[in-house]
């Protein structure tokens, strides 16, 4: 008796567990099928579940307008749950049994270092639209996410002008993984090129899901008031950034004495924040939603339809961010690629990426590098308004070309700017 | 009059505390007391600038402003200061003007505007010009009559005041009443005569300056003391010891401020732990689902947010505290169907409770992903938690923290009086400690260990209201809090309450000060490895229950 209660609770257990995981598996023969791999649950949910919608909203739309090549798209959707090797085994899944010709997917650098191996010997093909820390450049990965260049050092240099604050002293804050402690290595080169001494730099770390940020917050505060304009870099990534800026407010360490700029808070992030005590924290991005342009209020419009008709939770309240229009320019650009190679074979459709272009929602044309597989984009720097969207104070004239490998990590010079030969 | 005065105030307390170079404004002070407050109209050319492209022109235009000691000009920046001024037209036709309620007003002469000029929008501001706005704003108040303003002014001044400023706040010092505000421009006088040309005052400045417990004047003095900057030799020595003495003030806040943070860990980790003291602890069911009944708690929570936002909106603010029952009751029911359904044909076999209890924890999970998707939900913080209390310059405590606290040292002693002061805890007492003699006395054990195991289901749900105002509300929550849980309670002895409050609170402080010194990624290894040895040494945790039991 007492053994047949617990058979059934594990089993019962097993079977909803299952039940989670569940992909759409339906066949039909003239269709092309692409992979969607983002954490739909775990501490990265609350910044992939947005871009999962977007990449079956921009998939909608293509089928639409008739397809690729005459086929519908069909999605398949999966969820690795925040958990690095599941996203290998996913990607795995994805490329042998389901048999996708392209995966959209990706947040955290770990994760995408975890199915890298997966996507090299399945001769897969991986669009990533989050800005990450460089250092990379596979052949079966396309980029279309910001690259340290584009982003990180960009804000650093805003925060070091007059406009920024004039910033002297710098913490580098992050989550304890390979982005943030990448990116923080370039930034501390670039500050040193720069004539930052090594005192007046602070680095700190915390790990996924960490939700006490009072030692912080008290040291930030420390640091700040040892002479000196100091201002943050906050690598922060994940539902940790929920409990990191409601304690920066309540702390009452306001913008203007230390302003924070961010590299992974978008409009998404801070949409279970109160952002009153965070006006005037910053985020660099190559895209916000309060950009003022055609293809934007199109893209916004066509977003908050989907989130209607698809009754996503607060439906009404939905933000457009930047990874979500890196997904949307990347799900086009393959699109493009694939007519342009008239077949969705793996080599083929990489030999015709180089070179696309799209007319984003940024209000510039995003070109696909021929060589680098990064995107030519735009540099917006935006401050908090105290109705969660940024207002863009600092933006580059027009696209910047991606410096995959910074010239700030020695022996880099040496490396190509393309993938290695085939 | 005094509902804007008091929203105005509100706002520059907001925008208070702001380190920046005023030495612009302090001409301004001159002309703001010489010419009063009796202007009918703000320079329309001035106004104008507001709405350039370029910041340093927009800058010089609020500075302006802050000279022109106009209530207008109050206005009109502290409109700007909240993105509610707008600019609309091109060229000589350009107007500037505020948006107040659905109304519009010209911002120069502040009368009312027919119509808004086509394609207006929001003049933009940054960082640095919020700074000015803040600067300028605190000129314009330092006299006003409303107390709370003028404490934002002097908080505004202190930062950067220099010695133009000396005379006017003086004056403003010698008529100030308020202890707090003459406190802050006492400093911001001597701040500003620091650098005067008479040694005297330097002195003066430097001893008026030891009873501050602002880190920026520390870093100020210590500067003042070095050859470099100061030539007179006596001035050097007040200085630097106004700065030992403004640093021993602070090294003891920061203390302060570790030992708080250490015990709003510890009270976090005792919410947490508490339901599992009494299963774990006092039941022995190693229950690998109680992070579980935590997330009920918090999505009870949720429920009850909902709830109170669609039926009772006025009431927002209070939903915690009718949420704090309802989370009880429904960890507590949650808690009762697991102990009758499962835990109860397993007692006396930790093994396969642990298995089974785990395998629990998976369906609750799966529940509250399928229940309420598997995203984290939104909690907002009532206004009457958000903010602190500010001890020093440096120490915020803030209200969510010590609201918990006090909310631990109520849960707490809401289950000393339960298991030591009600027939239930008796009987549990009884239970645990020799059941087949409870049981001859009359005691029901089965429903006893019912309502034991409810018990601490319940306590866990309280737990989770708490966490719900301070982590993310999500349905893999209860993982992040399962092992520090088990932490707090064996580390404490298992079957004593004392030992799991005890056990919490050393380890929030120890915690603390670890990472304080090493980061928290270090600290959360250097802890579980300080356990581990304990736990070698003392297998029975730090208070061990002694006396006779059957099982021993």
């Amino acid at each position: 008796m007492q053994r047949r209660n617990f058979v059934k609770a594990v089993t019962l257990s097993v079977a909803l567990a299952a039940a989670g995981f569940t992909s759409l598996q339906a066949q039909a023969a003239d269709t092309i099928k692409v992979g969607i791999l983002h954490s739909l649950s775990g501490t990265m949910a609350i910044s992939e579940t947005a871009l999962k919608e977007t990449a079956l909203m921009t998939i909608e739309e293509i089928n639409k307008a008739g397809g690729v090549m005459g086929k519908k798209l069909e999605p398949v959707v999966v969820d690795p749950a925040s958990n690095w090797p599941l996203f290998a085994e996913k990607a795995r899944q994805l490329l042998t049994q389901d048999k996708v010709s392209v995966v959209f997917g990706c947040w955290t650098s770990v994760s995408r270092k975890s199915v890298l191996p997966v996507f090299k010997e399945l001769n897969g093909l991986l669009f990533y639209p989050v800005q990450y820390e460089g250092e990379e450049l596979e052949k079966n990965v396309f980029y279309t996410g910001a690259a340290p260049n584009q982003q990180a050092i960009p804000a650093v240099e805003y925060l070091m002008s007059k406009d920024g604050g004039s910033a002297k002293r710098w913490v580098l804050l992050g989550t304890d993984y390979v982005y943030p402690r990448t990116t923080n290595k370039i930034l501390r080169a670039f500050l040193k090129s720069k004539g930052v001494a090594e005192a007046d730099i602070m680095e700190e770390y915390t790990p996924f899901g960490h939700s006490d940020y009072q030692t912080i917050i008290a040291k930030i505060k420390k640091f700040a008031s040892e002479g000196k304009k100091t201002a943050v870099v906050s690598t922060i990534n994940g539902d940790s950034n929920v409990p990191f800026y409601k304690e920066l407010g309540n702390a009452g360490l306001k913008a203007t004495d230390v302003p924070v700029v961010a590299f992974s808070v978008g409009e998404e992030e801070l949409r279970g924040v109160d952002t009153k005590p965070l006006v005037g924290h910053l985020a660099a991005w190559n895209y916000f939603q309060s950009i003022k342009n055609p293809e934007n209020d199109k893209f916004i419009k066509m977003y908050k339809d989907w989130a209607v008709k698809q009754k996503l939770p607060k439906a009404d309240t939905v933000v457009t961010n930047d990874p979500m229009e890196a997904t949307y320019i990347g799900i086009h650009m393959w699109k493009q690629a694939v007519e342009k190679a008239k077949t969705t074979d793996v080599d083929k459709v990489i030999a015709a990426m180089g070179g696309q272009t799209f007319k984003a929602p940024s209000g510039f044309v995003a070109k696909m590098d021929e060589k680098n597989h990064h995107l030519h984009k735009p540099v917006f720097i935006g401050e908090v308004k105290a109705d969660g969207q940024f207002n863009v104070v600092w933006k580059t004239k027009g696209p910047v070309k991606a410096a995959p490998w910074s010239p700030y990590i020695p022996g880099n010079d040496k490396k190509k700017d393309e993938p290695d030969s085939k | 009059m005094e509902g804007t005065r008091r929203r105005t105030s509100s706002v520059l307390s907001r925008l208070s505390g702001f380190p920046l170079c005023l030495c612009a404004s302090a001409v301004g002070f001159l002309l703001f007391l010489s010419v009063g407050l009796a202007h009918a109209a703000l320079d329309g050319a001035v106004v104008k600038h507001l709405a350039s492209e370029d910041s340093d022109e927009k800058i010089a235009a609020i500075q302006k402003l802050g000279q022109s000691g106009d209530p207008q000009a109050l206005r009109v920046l502290k409109a700007m200061g909240e993105d509610a001024l707008f600019a609309g037209g091109e060229g000589a036709a350009l107007t500037v003007f505020l948006r107040e309620g659905d109304k519009a007003v010209d911002a120069a002469t502040g009368a009312p505007l027919s119509a808004e000029p086509e394609g207006s929008d929001a003049v933009t501001i940054n960082n640095r010009i919020r700074g000015e706005l803040a600067g300028a704003m605190a000129a314009l108040r330092l006299f006003d009559p409303d107390r709370r303003s003028r404490l934002a002014a002097a908080k505004e001044l202190l930062a950067g005041a220099d010695d133009s400023m000396a005379p006017m706040l003086a004056k403003a010092r010698d008529k100030e009443t308020d202890e707090q505000i003459k406190g802050l421009l006492v400093h911001a006088h001597a701040v500003a005569t620091l650098k005067a040309p008479d040694m005297e005052v330097r002195i003066a400045a430097a001893k008026a300056l030891a009873t501050s417990g602002d880190p920026n004047i520390k870093t100020l003095l210590l500067a003042q003391s070095e050859p470099a900057n100061e030539a007179e030799s006596l001035v050097r020595r007040a200085a630097f010891a106004a700065y030992l003495e403004v640093k021993s003030r602070l090294d003891i806040g920061e203390t302060v401020g570790r030992v708080f943070t250490g015990i709003s860990l510890g009270s976090i980790l005792l919410l947490a732990a508490l339901g599992l003291a009494i299963t774990y602890g006092v039941m022995g069911v190693i229950n690998m689902a109680h992070g579980e009944l935590l997330m009920v708690g918090a999505y009870a929570t949720y429920l009850i947010q909902g709830l109170f936002r669609s039926h009772l909106p006025g009431l927002l603010d209070w939903y915690v505290v009718a949420a704090i029952p309802v989370a009880f009751f429904a960890a507590a029911a949650v808690g009762i169907v697991l102990e009758r359904t499962v835990i109860r044909w397993l007692y006396g076999r930790p093994l396969e409770t642990l298995l089974a209890t785990w395998g629990l924890s998976l369906i609750l999970i799966q529940a509250a992903r399928v229940l309420f998707g598997a995203q984290n939900v939104e909690l907002a913080n009532p206004s009457w938690m958000a903010g602190g209390i500010e001890l020093m310059p440096s120490i915020v405590l803030p209200w969510n923290r010590i609201v918990i606290i006090g909310f631990s040292l109520f849960v707490l002693s809401l289950v000393w009086v339960l298991m030591n002061r009600t027939r239930l805890g008796m009987f549990v007492r009884a239970v645990t400690q020799n059941r087949p003699m409870a049981g001859c006395v009359g005691v029901p054990t089965a429903r006893i260990d019912t309502l034991a195991f409810g018990l601490g289901a319940g306590i866990a749900g309280l737990g989770g209201v708490a966490l719900s105002q301070i982590a993310n509300v999500g349905p893999d929550m209860g993982q992040g809090y399962i092992v520090d849980s088990f932490m707090v309670v064996v580390l404490g002895g298992v079957g004593q309450l004392a030992g799991a409050v005890w056990a919490a609170l050393g380890l929030g402080i120890v915690t603390k000060f670890i990472e304080g010194w090493a980061g928290a990624v270090i600290a959360k290894i250097v802890v579980l490895v300080i356990i581990i040895m304990f736990i070698q040494k003392r297998p029975q945790g730090l208070f061990a229950l002694k006396g006779r039991f059957v099982e021993s």
